[in-house]
This record gives structure tokens, sequence and C-alpha cells, in this order.
């Protein structure tokens, strides 16, 4: 049985929310179980923003994140906040211009150039959570490239479709050799 | 295999209402209830319907009857202080005998309290918010799925008993999102009517077998008068004692006669249970966490969850407390339903509360803190 507690986290405007909705749209697209929520209030505005997805092949009980699986962090103050604690089987996935805590083992941690290769190389940085999505998804395997695909276009505005795939395809790219760590690597086939 | 939609708790409320006939809302918004008047902002026009957001919950409130008076299907939806403030009208609802839907998806309160943090603290209000006796249905979805079905069951049952029937949320479901089936076939009661003109202009004098008035829409060509007074089978205000026993008396034996109808609840693994959770709407995830997790520890405990509220399932309470040792009523909130469990199990049972003021949400852990102390 395959369980996934993701946590996505980064700064309000970033997208995180609209990133876990689509890997929930990518999970259900796949009949897999997903359970999609998000931090409210004024914390969520500006400041710090948390979504929350569950994924698995069983009925979800308890729809909230309680021992995360996964964390993406985008911001330094995220990456700060939501990985101290957290299980040393957490992988954690940070942009690469991001400060590693100490407290993380550096098995757990995948960095990747989120926000810069949305700036760079898709050219926007709005679509970073779109990379982030294609990088999540190869380390995760939530869904087919096809079901991923659209996921993403069910939840995109018009007009907007050739950046995203291209931003979704440059996510999955930036780990395009990725290997799990050995410790990850028993973390994900749990 | 079947598809399913990913949809976020507050929408399935949407479309399961648009789904049974709902054709007009009003509103004004508020955490954790916004997405409801957003979205029927964006679905109404879709199916002819309308959508307005009035100057605050009074007004909507108001029109939301107003609707309904016409013959429409209408809904409110609102959150802890716009709960408040719509309950005047919803006595005149239940009064007057308008068919209507409230949404409530608690938040933490009293006043704006701990916006806009979950919490069940409205139960209470549900059933005694609007002052005298009156009738009120009240019933509490515990996941995405569960609220579009259960939405659908909220109108058919205030259409059928023409009374407002209060669609008690929380923020854990109202703001999930999860994927569901949207069901190919469901079942719609619509009011009973008559054609304008047919009246007699005696729009509450109830027609054998019936147990409520059927009068036709406002609009349709009979002139009759709708009051909150108590009024006789002209729907004129009386002060005759008489008057008003029989109307109070009909009003709330009209849910007493028909609580088999009404109730509906939920029971698992309680079997061969030595205990009990009882548990309703987003707390009954965590419930059944809990009981998962205690099970594989060899804990014999099941779950009672009321799905109608109000009227409180006493019935199938008490013959489940008669079965177990020990029943722990679990809620978001201070104790409120264990009171009426108090009241229904008396001593069969053992009985135990645990519950949050806090404004986070009942972990399974603590569920099963309290499955497992003695």
């Amino acid at each position: 049985m395959s369980r996934h507690e993701i946590m996505l986290t980064g700064s309000g405007g970033q997208g995180m929310i609209l990133a876990s909705i689509i890997l929930a749209q990518a999970a259900i697209l796949e009949n897999k179980n997903a359970a999609q929520s998000q931090s409210y209030g004024p914390e969520a505005r500006g400041g710090k923003c948390k979504a929350e997805l569950i994924v698995s092949d069983s009925f979800i009980r308890f729809p909230r994140v309680t021992n995360p699986t996964f964390i993406l962090a985008l911001t330094q103050s995220s990456l700060d906040n939501y990985t101290e604690g957290i299980s040393g089987k957490c992988i954690v996935m940070a942009d690469e211009s991001l400060k590693v805590p100490y407290w993380l083992n550096p098995d757990q941690v995948i960095r990747v150039p989120v926000l810069d290769t949305a700036r760079s190389r898709v050219g926007k940085l709005f679509t970073a959570n779109i990379v982030a999505v294609g990088a999540i998804n190869k380390v995760l395997n939530i869904a087919g490239w096809d079901n991923l695909k659209k996921a993403v276009l069910m939840h995109i505005p018009e007009k907007t479709e050739e950046i995203n795939i291209k931003a979704l395809k440059a996510g999955e790219m930036m780990l395009c050799s990725y290997q799990p760590a050995p410790s990850a690597e028993r973390l994900l086939i749990a | 295999m079947s598809r399913l939609v990913l949809m976020q708790g507050n929408e399935a409320c949407v479309e399961g209402a648009i789904a049974c006939g709902m054709r007009f809302f009003a509103g004004y918004p508020i955490t954790p209830s916004t997405e409801i008047a957003e979205y029927c902002a964006l679905r109404l026009p879709m199916v002819k319907g309308h959508f307005i957001q009035m100057e605050d919950e009074i007004a909507s409130m108001a029109a939301v009857i107003g609707a309904s008076v016409a013959g429409v299907k209408s809904m409110t939806a609102t959150s802890g202080p716009g709960f408040s403030l719509k309950q005047e009208n919803i006595g005149y609802a239940s009064a007057a005998e308008i068919p209507c839907v409230i949404v409530n998806a608690q938040r933490s309160g009293p006043s704006t309290g701990l916006p806009t943090s979950p919490s069940q603290g409205d139960v209470m209000q549900s059933r005694w918010g609007t002052h005298g006796d009156h009738p009120i249905i009240v019933l509490s979805p515990s996941s995405v799925s569960e609220t579009y079905t259960l939405i659908i069951r909220a109108f058919n049952l205030s259409e059928k008993y023409r009374t407002p029937v209060i669609f008690l949320m929380d923020e854990m479901v109202g703001h999930l999102r999860e994927g569901i089936e949207i069901p190919e076939h469901i079942e719609i009661v619509n009011r009973k009517v008559i054609k304008g003109g047919q009246s007699q202009h005696m729009p509450y004098r109830i027609p054998d077998g019936e147990c409520a008035p059927v009068f036709a829409p406002f609009g349709e060509g009979d002139r009759y008068n709708i009051t909150g007074l108590i009024h006789d089978e002209s729907g004129f205000p009386t002060n005759s004692h008489i008057e008003a026993n029989r109307m109070i008396t009909r009003l709330m034996r009209k849910i007493e006669d028909n609580v088999d109808d009404i109730v509906a609840t939920e029971e698992r693994y309680t079997e061969d249970a030595d205990i009990a959770v009882l548990c309703y709407g987003g707390t009954t995830r965590s419930v059944l966490e809990a009981i998962d997790e205690a099970r594989s520890k060899g804990i014999r405990v099941g779950m009672f969850r009321p799905i109608t509220l109000w009227p409180f399932p006493e019935k199938e309470l008490f013959k489940l407390s008669g079965k177990i040792k020990k029943l722990i009523v679990a809620e978001h909130n201070y104790g409120q339903i264990v009171l009426e469990a108090e009241r229904v199990v008396k001593n069969n049972c053992s009985l135990k509360f645990t519950g949050k003021v806090d404004g986070t949400l009942i972990s399974p852990a603590e569920i099963l803190r309290a499955i497992e102390e003695d």
C-alpha cells in the first residue's frame, strides 16, 4: 500500500495551493485517492503558505498531514519552519537557493533549482509551481505523463497552456537523472 | 472503472444543490463558507438560476425566504457570526413553513472568534438559535462525497416538511478537496403545490393526509397572507390561544411524528464493540483513523455517527448503548451533543467526553488516547 503525506510550502502567491490541487487532480485521474487542503487566515496572504495533500491507494480517513513523507519548500522561512521535527524518512525538496537546516540529513534532501528554472529556462517566475509539480511527480510518481499534463491543463487559465506545459517538462527534466538516495529509496518503496 | 471528480466540499454543496433544483442563492461572503457563494455566482447563471450578494446576512435570509415563497428552491450559506444574524428570519421560515436550506460552515466562536479556524460549536445554536418552540432539521456531512448527496437530502426534507433545514458543515469538510463520484440517479422531492386560484384563501388549511400546508407559489394568482405571527388557516394573524396551541403543536409534530423518515445514522464496527465513539461531521475522519489504530491493537471499538443531528437519533443511540460498555462522545467544541447523549444513554453504559476549543482539529492521536484511557 502506498501513501504519501505531502506538504507544499512557500510564500503566498507562489502557487503552492494550485500545485497541490493539480497533483490531487493527477492522482484522481489515476484512480488513486487524494485529499487536498490548505492553510487559511491572514498568515496565508503574502506570508508563509502551506498546502497539504494526501495520496493513497486506499480510502483516506483523516485527510490532513500528520506525519509528512514529502515536503517542498520554496522559501527559507518555510524550509526552516515546516521541516523542524520531521521524520528522518521524510523527503525534503528544497529550492537550490536555500540553506539546508542542520537538522536535516543530506540524504533526505533533494536540492533543485525550481525558481531559477522557472525564471531562466521557462522564462516566467510565476511558473515555478508548475516546475515543482513536474519535479515532485518525477520523485513520487503520482501520475503518468498524460494524466499529469491533463491535470495541469484542467486548472490553469486559458492561453497559458504552452508556457505551463513547458514548465512541467522543465520540472521533470530537472530530475531526469534523479536516483533516490539509498535511504530515500527505502522510503519511496514503503 | 468509475471516474472520480476532484471537488472541494463547498463546491460539492453547490453542485448537489443545483442537481436537485436549487435555483436561487442569496448570501454574504464569510470564511469558511465563501466558496459556496463564489461558486453559486459562477454556476447559477449557467442553469438559469439567480445569485444575489445581499447587503448582509439578515437580508440574505429574507431574500431566500422570498424566493422560496415564489416557488424556487433556495439556499444561503454562512458561518459563525453570520449564522447568528440569520436566526430571526430562520424562525420566520419555520413559523410560516417556507422551505429553505441554510448552510453553516462552522468556525471557531463565540462572536467573530478565531477566524477562520475549524470548530463544531454551533450544534446547539442550529437547534435552538431562533427563539420559541419550533421545528428544525439539521444534517451534518463528513466527507466531500457525502456533502453532495446530503445537501440533496436537505432540500428533499425541506420541501417535504416545509421547514428550514440547516446544513451544518465544518471548515474541515468545506475546505477539503477529495475525489467524488457524481451519482447518476438522485431522488428529488418537490413541495406539493396547487394551481393559483384554488386555495379559497385558506393557504394554511392542511389537506387530509398531509402534515404541512399546500399552497400555490406567490405570483401564480392566489392572494394570501404569510406572517411570522401565530396565524390560522387563512394565514392571517390571530390571538386565539386555541389556534396558537394548534399551530405550534402541529409544527412540532410534523417533525416528531416523522423522525424515522428524517433521522439517518451510520454505525461502523459496532457489532462486536465494547466501546463506541459518537461523532459527526469532520471529526468523524479523525475517529475513523483512531478506530483503525485501536482495532489493530485489539481494542474492540466502533463508531456511531448521527448524520441527522436534529432531531437527535434517540432510538438508535439508546439501542446501541445497551450493547456497549462505554460511549465516548467526540466533538469539536466544549461539549454540546454530549448533553443529548447523556439524556438518551442514561445509565445503560458509561459516558465520556472528549472535545477541543483551541481552533485546531481533533487529531486521530487524541481520539486514540481517549479510547485507550480508562
